[in-house]
């Protein structure tokens, strides 16, 4: 319950917290929500002498649109992005998905910015990302660059985010208009990370799939693409073999570990049906 | 390194100022300094929601935010929902519809119940149980708390408010 002591800042502007960062190196940590960081600093496995709250910086929140993309600030909450009239006409999949993220509390507080930069396999948006294709801006020193969601995330709490980085804004191509989306998400209860969860988009021509992205989380120790089926279902239509399959093609992607929500054999049958289930409901969503 | 600093914040219409380590957790500066224990702590893990107060419009879980963290914010807490001595709706409506036994969760529920009622005056019971999920009671089994709010929806949309747990009355002994 009680962290170690350590310092605290909390700058006005971005290039402030960024010095910040450069000047306290390993030491320090950013503070954005705080709902994954307090809580592994009150249970002491995590103990850096310096927080680098962007609690005030008002230029990472917001949602626009611009340039055919859809455009996040980091800082920008879960509770925003349910309510945000912009996503729910142009970008559903990201409401259904934050709406199974947590509890009302932790979405008041929990950033899109912090979850993906959190590099937690159990954490639903780096799916959802990869299946909307979004990429990622990491402001340092030196500058930005841009990052693909698919590239971003390297291993168990690992990220392409560098020390002195912070990412500061999330770019989603806008989908296309009759683009079908599904996040299916398998918990415990309420509030829980995914047991499996698949996130789906997909468009349709004359009867077939003519574009799939399928993301799965908590399968392996990163979010992944299913790539084997999402290949496999390009050009075909979407009956019960090719379910099937898509979904014996994304189990044979997953490396679970086995904890307490199951063991392997469980999460990854389970990967199986969520893709299944996120495949025929975005379907069913999709214009035909 | 980790000096203490002075927070100031309004706290149930008051402004207060407290100092504090940066580590310290608002749900311990509310309870041991401002000495409002209503707020409550029921995990280390930010799972049951009894430390929920109402912060800057929003209901947060005291236990997972820094105190200076609360720097020029408005926080209500249980302790500020009864005005002029007359309960709030809800606090009437928990009463009336026996939405509560220990009370250790009542406090956290109460303020979510406070902040979705403003947000949503006329919820379904489904919506109650979606929107309170951060919430956590042993002992009511929750069955009663979505009554409760739903009493306290009905007398703030100024509508007639009657308990589903009548008194018995003398003749029906």
């Amino acid at each position: 319950m009680i962290p170690r002591p350590f310092e605290y800042h909390a700058p006005k502007t971005l290039p402030e917290a960024i010095a910040l960062l450069n000047e306290y190196g390993a030491e320090a940590k950013v503070l954005a929500g705080g709902h994954s960081l307090l809580p592994m600093m009150k249970l002491r496995f995590a103990e850096p002498a310096h927080l680098i709250d962007l609690g005030k910086l008002a230029e990472l929140k917001g949602i626009r649109e611009a340039g055919g993309e859809i455009r996040i600030g980091a800082m920008t909450t879960e509770n925003e992005l349910i309510w945000s009239e912009l996503l729910q006409t142009h970008c559903p999949l990201i409401v259904e998905g934050a709406r199974q993220i947590s509890d009302p509390q932790v979405r008041y507080r929990g950033t899109l910015g912090g979850d993906l930069s959190h590099g937690d396999p159990g954490n639903d948006h780096p799916a959802l990302m990869m299946a909307l294709d979004a990429s990622f801006v990491l402001m340092g020193e030196h500058g930005e660059r841009i990052v693909s969601a698919d590239d971003f995330f390297l291993g168990t709490y690992a990220t392409l985010l560098e020390p002195g980085e912070i990412m500061t804004e999330i770019r989603i191509p806008t989908p296309a208009a009759g683009t079908g989306s599904c996040y299916a998400k398998l918990k415990r209860k309420t509030g829980d990370f995914a047991t499996a969860a698949a996130a789906v988009t997909l468009r349709t021509s004359a009867g077939t799939l003519s574009a799939v992205r399928i993301a799965l989380t908590n399968v392996a120790d990163t979010a992944l693409r299913a790539r084997d089926a999402e290949q496999y279902l390009q050009g075909k239509p979407l009956d019960e073999p090719a379910l099937a399959e898509a979904a014996r093609l994304a189990m044979a992607a997953c490396a679970p570990v086995a904890d307490l929500r199951g063991d392997i054999d469980y999460k990854t049958a389970m990967a199986g049906e969520m893709t299944r289930r996120a495949l025929t409901t975005a379907y069913a969503r999709a214009a035909h | 390194m980790s000096n203490k600093t002075v927070v100031s914040f309004n706290l149930n219409g008051k402004q207060t100022d407290v100092i504090v380590e940066p580590r310290e957790l608002l749900i311990h500066t509310l309870r041991e300094k401002c000495l409002h224990t209503g707020p409550h702590i029921g995990c280390e893990t930010s799972h049951c929601g009894a430390c929920t107060v109402d912060f800057n419009g929003m209901s947060v879980k005291s236990c997972t935010l820094l105190t200076v963290q609360a720097e020029g914010a408005e926080v209500q807490t249980v302790e500020g929902l009864a005005q002029g001595g007359e309960l709030h709706a809800l606090q009437e409506g928990f009463m009336q519809e026996h939405g509560l036994q220990c009370g250790f969760c009542t406090p956290g529920m109460l303020m979510r119940a406070y902040r979705l009622l403003h947000e949503n005056p006329s919820p379904s019971d489904e919506e109650i149980r979606y929107w309170m999920a951060g919430n956590l009671c042993r002992c009511t089994g929750y069955q009663n708390i979505v009554k409760a709010v739903q009493y306290a929806a009905r007398k703030l949309r100024g509508e007639a408010v009657e308990t589903s747990h009548p008194l018995m009355t003398a003749d029906t002994h």
